[in-house]
């Protein structure tokens, strides 16, 4: 059964198309990722599949319900990490859980919810004195204390340190490990590599790619780059057959060609690549 | 129901805590009538106003009248915006937590403000500034309604206004001159009948003129009346102005709230 169904999805901020028909099914269970630069669309795809932004046209289903006609049992089953809400700096982390789990019909334990975040230490400490990673962890508290079946997450570790991103990493292990579905807008490349069962690239408004972590790297893997000086200039050229470009390049320099190189692409290429596909 | 009645309870706990944590909401919402007395009750108590009233009693009047637009609307005008656009409010929408349960909280915790700010005035009035307080019971009524209708007409105007503003410091540039407007029309510094006539036009189509008449129809002698304008403190025109005004921050409120900023919808 898929959790999340979307059929050309499309949304426009006045001339300019945010979301370009964009498809997407995602399986119960599943740990999506959806990756791209900045203003690329992810979180205005996320924040329909929310309920909070409308669209323009196509179709989705969130749950079996259309998030633009939200109801409240619907809202019991999804829960919401934010990107950058900066309320509740007045209350402790265990007054804010304890109220929002008030509105939830089934949920965790206070200390339970608490504890999964890592933040048993902090329970008594107000928001507002919290650093950076443990507010952030404070709001997945929030989402998760009703129990969802379907998380969104949208750039959860934007601003975090290296060390505050792989606990926040365990943490959603630990949801996967649940049963949890979830969905994280990142531009991470390895944030997206590191949690996601799935990874969708998105440019500009349209999917570029809809692949695993490990396609994504084993793209990189076919690809190499040969690089030499013509004319006292770099050139390049991306290919899967390094040996045939510099067989055709000793035939056209008669001899050592002049600063040779040949490069396997990185992962983070391998998803440059994709972008700049998606652009052209 | 209970359940429903549950949340209520609690999210007004809630917003009574976070109002009280609030250092903004406290000195201007809460206790800014209650420096007004004793700055100008100190300055002007003795002070005759005609018919036998101090300008302390006549002052607390128009302190309880600012009271209900300090807690509920100017309270709401600021508080919304800042909720809107610090996530309170996207946090509540993402949430299933009954969007009526939010203006519970809200007019609980304004209710407080109001609740306190008639005890401390009453109570000061009374002791340092030798305020009389009514002694029939029928006067105690006529006050009861006054709050009640003053609160809900001008939490909903509140409410209202929130929309107006993009976050929290646009909203109280933008609120509270306007309360202080108001104020000074509508005769809560000075006696209303001696202001220009202009004045008065302006006031007496808004709700503040009319809670200020009310209650002085409620803490000054009857003989006051016919400093009034209209001679009389006009109870059942107040009421009816109040009611009119209710039926339009309703109406503004139900077509015009917003509960995410402008560009994320």
């Amino acid at each position: 059964m898929s959790a999340i169904e979307i059929t050309d999805l499309t949304r426009r901020y006045g001339d300019f198309v945010a979301v370009d028909r964009f498809n997407l099914r995602v399986q119960t269970g599943e740990c999506v990722g959806i990756l791209g630069p900045n203003g690329a669309g992810k979180t205005t795809v996320v924040e329909i599949l929310e309920g909070y932004r409308h669209r323009d046209a196509g179709e989705v289903s969130v749950l079996g319900i259309d998030p633009a006609t939200p109801t409240r049992s619907w809202r019991q089953r999804i829960g919401i990490v934010l990107q950058d809400a900066n309320d509740l700096d007045d209350v402790t982390v265990r007054e804010a859980v304890t109220q929002f789990s008030r509105y939830y019909e089934n949920p965790r334990p206070i200390g339970e919810a608490i504890a999964l975040v890592g933040l048993s230490e902090k329970a008594d400490e107000r928001a507002g004195n919290l650093s950076g990673g443990q507010r952030r962890r404070l709001d997945v508290a929030l989402g998760v204390v009703g129990r969802p079946e379907l998380l969104f997450l949208d750039e959860p570790t934007t601003g975090f340190d290296p060390e505050a991103r792989h606990i926040f990493w365990g943490l959603i292990e630990r949801l996967k490990s649940e049963g949890v579905t979830i969905v994280l807008t990142t531009h991470y490349l390895e944030e997206a590599d590191a949690l996601a069962d799935r990874v969708i690239v998105i440019a500009r408004g349209q999917k570029v790619a809809d692949t695993t972590p490990a396609e994504l790297g084993s793209r990189s893997q076919d690809t190499v780059v040969v690089r030499w000086h013509d004319d006292e200039q770099v050139q390049e050229r991306r290919t899967s057959t390094p040996t045939e470009v510099v067989k055709e390049l000793t035939a056209r320099f008669d001899g050592e060609i002049p600063g040779l190189e040949i490069v396997r692409t990185t992962l983070e290429e391998a998803y440059l690549e994709l972008l700049e596909e998606g652009d052209s | 129901m209970t359940r429903l009645f549950s949340l209520y309870l609690s999210r007004a706990k809630w917003e009574i805590r976070l109002l009280l944590r609030n250092k903004r909401a406290v000195m201007f919402s809460m206790l800014l009538p209650i420096f007004l007395l004793v700055i100008f009750g100190s300055v002007f108590n003795n002070r005759e106003l005609g018919g036998g009233v101090t300008f302390a009693q006549y002052f607390v009047a128009g302190l309880l009248a600012s009271g209900l637009l300090y807690s509920s609307f100017q309270q709401l005008a600021i508080a919304i915006p800042e909720e809107r656009s610090n996530g309170t409010l996207k946090r509540i929408v993402g949430s299933p937590m009954p969007r009526s349960v939010y203006f519970a909280g809200k007019f609980a915790a304004s209710s407080f403000i109001y609740f306190f700010q008639v005890v401390a005035l009453l109570g000061i009035g009374h002791f340092s500034y030798g305020i009389t307080l009514p002694t029939s019971p029928e006067l105690w009524l006529d006050f009861a309604w006054i709050s009640v209708l003053g609160l809900i007409v001008s939490s909903l105007l509140g409410i209202a206004f929130s929309t107006f503003a993009k976050d929290g410091q646009s909203a109280s540039a933008l609120a509270a001159p306007l309360v202080l407007f108001f104020q000074f029309t509508s005769g809560v510094y000075f006696v209303y009948a001696n202001l220009p006539r202009w004045m008065q036009d302006v006031a007496t189509i808004f709700p503040l003129k009319w809670m200020a008449q009310a209650m002085r129809g409620v803490f000054l002698p009857r003989s006051f009346a016919r400093v009034e304008v209209a001679h009389s403190f006009e109870l059942p025109k107040a009421a009816l102005i109040l009611g009119v005004w209710t039926v339009i921050g309703a109406l503004l409120c139900r077509f015009t709230f917003r509960w995410l900023p402008k560009d994320q919808d």
